[in-house]
């Protein structure tokens, strides 16, 4: 039966049962103007709904009642015995013919004729005909014919739906909520005592509470499309007003949900539908442009999945730009271009829910959409949900929610960290993995790393940050520290986010109460609940928790948290390959820029030579260096050794390595202080520790031992001191130089090249930058000049800046000659000059 | 109801107001009966990591998650030795219900409100912020707590 009609027949039966009673009533006390209204209103109702739904029959018959009901009103008639009568006979009519509906979806066939003549004669105020009561009795019984069972079917429309209030249903599903916990504390008690009397009757209990629950929730259901009813309105206004072609397509409005669930959904719902409509399609003449059809369309599309409800918004529109985006992230200051850098373009698109990315104007200007979607996200996310993008720059962009059915009654899983247990939404849960602490477990399935004090967790290609629980929570440890612990992945915005937890229960079907007042500020709870064995536990929000934590949704947040303990970091994303080599796990890192080539040099045409290894390489000898030790060449498992050539104009070496792993976009952060020869120290390469080469140790490793010799027997290797605070340049720089038969020193600030003065450091030529945080390379450079024993050293400055004023001002401070940072050749130059003029004076 | 006063009349019943006696350290305290809810032997209290000092954490009462404020952290006593039993006044506020731990729960105490004295000027101001007057009795002064201010905690000062 359609929809409308059975919502209609509940309504006219219950109008018609309270018409009767207020006719009965009118009788005796004719003059109650309030019940006569009332009766109007419902006759009223019940023809005004008729005529809409196509019920001829049943609106003659209600118009024709109405009619009497109206002068009766207006003080016209009188209501006696007479003029009711008729009425009620309509009433009875109108009665029959809805019984006849409900059982067949159609409107029985009958003459009414005789009743409505009757009304009519009431209406006119003339007598009742003396035959009327026998004609609608005789009236009434072929009619009756169809539906012969009127009673009985009366009764099946009447019990097919009725109207309960929320309040009722509210109170239902607390009452049920309290059973399911009660049930929950009876199993547990029932599981600890073993099998007794109770076990069969609590398994029924518990079977038929679930049973219950679930009964009780599907009160609260309502179609998805309920929510969805205004779109289709106020998307025809919005093309109206932007002058676009819209077209909406809806599919799965019966998929229901909680009521509670629907009205927090439907705000965010007409947020997103109307972005879409504004700012994610194009103008017909746009669109026609781009070769696609004039209407834009808009894609609704609910489902259920596993527990949860999929909502998907989609547009075929611009999609998402993310050029616009990043400029847009820049200009607002939400990110520097150096984390930029190192984001994905998916981590980019999630701009577009940050606070403050976007204002309504400013978004319209650029691609896309924006407008409040940080407060769509958050009220996602404050029901348990969550929001995806997925964007196709000019083919559109989908959005997908994924919504809990319900908010009363989750189910979670029950953790504990240092003693106490909590309650995660398994909403948010993606997987769990036990892990070894701190690499306990070495070698034996997964352990936590760490990257100087921050957790991380290697898990297939991605890096998890991870928080301890027990110290997020500031937990005292009163057990002792297990082994082992286990890793509760979860979903945090668009992210993903590990959550350390002791030791994983159970999943239990909570009920989620929310926490008092005074507790409101602890951002990291959602709720508590109270357990099968009846202690009280809180319920974990992990996107709190990630707040919390400082972990935003994208990698970068954890990595300018990090900046706190780094002394010194390069500007920019560099690229890093990152190998093994001398026998050790411990991977290394070395920038890529500084590599030529990596090669595959079959064993066979690797040779030994004086003390070294070399190999025909492009119609020359290159001589092969190897780290630590390495497997002799003439080792058959292997028939070819991985090398990174690095080349320097007509030289060129060979590292041996072990293996190349990968090549990662990070920057340098080279935490400095190695003692071992060939690195330069230790560094975070794709949330792991790497050792960096120090590529001048091998470069002058091979030439020493093949070319240098005699060179340094010659002449005494010129000595150079590199002041500059960036890693990256200082570490581009000092294989560069050295290279070049330089002895070099380096030191990232200028107090501390003054230190090496002071220390006794000879020198024959400075090489400083120019900006650099405290002392500058202007105030390093009139310092040098000032006295002590580098006052006459030839000083070079380097840097990005390098205007003719820029470099007078350098020269007026004591420079010899100034450099721009990225031209090596003048450099070289510049040195070669320097230290030769020194040598002539 | 203890403190019955023979020979008063019913018109004053008005001037009438009755207490819950309840010690802190060695301090007696009252607070109005009609604020009670229920008075509680020593439960098990699932304490909540970051809560303010002065929440002691959660207990069960019939399947209704309480709040447990610890009023000798909120009136910056002296901590109660480990293991020693509390005893905790329900009392509802929004409709939401809290438990005010205190050492001991007396006895109910009618007493005539013009009896009540204004705080004395020189109350620590801890005391005076939450304390609606003092009763002198023959058992000492009795501080009548005021519930309202009690759960009004400084959130400012723990946020």
């Amino acid at each position: 039966m359609d929809d409308l009609i059975a919502e209609f027949l509940t309504e006219t039966n219950e109008s018609l049962a309270e018409a009767d009673l207020a006719l009965v009533k009118l009788e005796r006390t004719p003059d109650d103007a309030a019940t006569l209204s009332l009766i109007f209103r419902l006759v009223h109702t019940i023809k005004g709904t008729c005529g809409f739904l196509g019920l001829p029959r049943l609106e003659r018959v209600a118009h024709a009642a109405e009619n009497v009901l109206g002068k009766l009103r207006d003080r016209e008639l009188v209501a006696t015995t007479a003029v009711v009568t008729p009425v009620l006979a309509a009433l009875d009519r109108i009665k029959l013919i809805v019984a006849g509906l409900g059982a067949t979806g159609t409107e029985p066939q009958g003459d009414d004729s005789a009743v409505i003549a009757a009304l009519e004669r009431a209406a006119d105020g003339e007598p009742p005909a003396a035959a009327l009561e026998s004609v609608a009795g005789a009236e009434a019984e072929p009619n009756e014919a169809p539906p012969a069972d009127a009673p009985t079917s009366d009764v099946a429309v009447g019990s097919q739906t009725i109207r309960v209030s929320v309040e009722v249903l509210e109170e239902l599903m607390t009452l049920v909520g309290e059973l399911v916990l009660t049930r929950n504390q009876l199993m547990q008690i029932s599981r600890a005592e073993g099998t007794n009397a109770f076990t069969a009757p609590l398994q029924r209990l518990s079977h038929i509470t679930s049973d219950l629950q679930e009964g009780v929730m599907k009160t609260r259901m309502q179609p998805i499309g309920n929510a969805w009813n205004k779109l289709p309105r106020l998307v025809r206004d919005l093309a109206h007003e932007t002058s676009k072609k819209i077209q909406l397509d809806m599919h799965g409005q019966d998929t229901e949900l909680d009521r509670q669930v629907l009205e927090l959904m439907r705000d965010p719902l007409t947020h997103m539908v109307r972005n879409s409509a504004d700012h994610g399609l194009e103008t017909p003449d746009v669109r026609r442009a781009a070769g696609k059809s004039e209407t834009g369309k808009i894609t609704l599309n609910a489902y259920h999945e596993g527990g949860h409800i999929l909502i998907e918004i989609a547009d075929d529109g611009y999609g998402l730009n993310v050029v616009k985006i990043r400029e847009k992230v820049l200009s607002k200051g939400l990110a520097t271009e150096a984390e930029l850098a190192a984001m994905s373009e998916a981590e980019i698109k999630n701009f577009i829910f940050r606070a403050g990315f976007s204002t309504a104007a400013a978004i319209t200007a650029i691609s896309g959409r924006g407008v409040g979607m940080d407060v769509v996200r958050s009220n996602i996310e404050r029901i348990g949900g969550t929001v995806e993008l997925s964007s196709t720059l000019g083919q559109g962009t989908i959005f997908t929610i994924k919504i809990p059915l319900t908010l009363a009654i989750v189910s979670a899983l029950i953790v504990r960290a240092n003693g106490e247990r909590f309650a995660i939404p398994q909403i948010s849960v993606l997987e769990l993995v036990r892990v070894g602490r701190d690499g306990a477990a070495k070698g034996q399935g997964m352990a936590i790393e760490r990257i100087g004090t921050t957790p991380v967790l290697r898990l297939r290609d991605q890096l998890l940050p991870l928080v301890t629980l027990g110290e997020l929570l500031r937990l005292e440890r009163t057990d002792t520290e297990p082994v082992s612990a286990t890793v509760v992945v979860t979903t945090v915005g668009s992210g993903m986010l590990g959550i350390v937890v002791d030791d994983v229960y159970d999943t239990e079907e909570i009920v989620v109460k929310p926490v008092a007042p005074i507790l409101r500020h602890v951002t990291m709870f959602s709720g508590n609940t109270i357990l099968g064995d009846g202690s009280v536990i809180m319920i974990l929000d992990p996107n709190g928790v990630a707040r919390s934590a400082g972990v935003s949704t994208s990698r970068n947040r954890r990595e300018e948290n990090e900046r706190g303990f780094t002394s010194t970091r390069s500007d920019d994303g560099t690229a890093l390959l990152v190998f093994r080599a001398g026998g050790e796990a411990a991977p290394r890192a070395v920038p890529l820029s500084l590599v030529a080539r990596l090669e595959d040099i079959e064993r066979s045409k690797i040779e030994r030579s004086g003390g070294g290894f070399v190999t025909q390489y492009r119609g020359k000898l290159m001589p092969l260096v190897a780290m630590g030790e390495i497997a002799p060449p003439t080792d058959e498992t292997e028939s070819t050794q991985p090398v990174l050539v690095f080349a320097d104009g007509e030289r060129i070496m060979g590292l041996m390595v072990d293996m190349i792993v990968d090549v990662v976009h990070d920057r340098l952060n080279i935490e400095l202080g190695s003692s071992r020869d060939g690195i330069l120290g230790t560094a975070v390469v794709a949330g792991q520790a790497a050792e960096v080469l120090d590529t001048s140790y091998w470069l002058t490793q091979a030439w020493r031992d093949w070319f240098g010799n005699a060179q340094s027997a010659q002449t005494r290797k010129k000595r150079l001191l590199i002041v500059e605070d960036s890693d990256f340049f200082r570490q581009l720089l000092v294989p560069a130089l050295a290279a070049q038969g330089f002895e070099v020193t380096a030191a990232g600030s200028a107090a501390e090249a003054l230190r090496l003065r002071d220390a006794g450091l000879e020198l024959d030529a400075i090489i400083s930058d120019i900006e650099m945080p405290d002392m500058n390379g202007i105030e390093f450079a009139r310092c040098v000049r000032e006295g002590g024993p580098w006052a006459s050293l030839p000083m070079i400055a380097l840097s990005g800046r390098a205007s003719p004023a820029d470099e007078a001002r350098g020269r007026e401070a004591g420079f010899t000659d100034y450099c721009h940072k990225f031209e090596r050749e003048t450099l070289m130059e510049s040195l070669k000059q320097c230290l030769n003029e020194q040598v002539l004076m | 109801m203890a403190g019955g006063r023979p020979g008063l009349g019913a018109a004053a019943a008005d001037d009438e107001l009755a207490f819950v006696t309840l010690m802190l350290g060695e301090q007696l305290c009252g607070v109005p009966v009609l604020c009670v809810r229920d008075v509680l032997a020593d439960q098990t209290i699932a304490r909540i990591p970051l809560a303010p000092s002065e929440v002691a954490g959660n207990l069960n009462l019939r399947g209704r998650i309480v709040t447990a404020i610890d009023l000798r952290e909120r009136l910056r006593l002296p901590r109660r030795a480990p293991g020693t039993p509390a005893m905790s006044i329900v009392t509802e506020q929004g409709s939401e219900l809290y438990a005010l731990l205190v050492d001991q729960v007396s006895e109910v105490l009618t007493l005539r409100r013009s009896k009540m004295e204004p705080n004395p000027p020189t109350l620590p101001a801890i005391w005076a912020e939450n304390s609606e007057g003092i009763y002198r009795l023959d058992q000492g002064l009795m501080v009548i707590l005021s519930v309202d201010r009690l759960l009004q905690l400084d959130l400012a000062a723990v946020a």
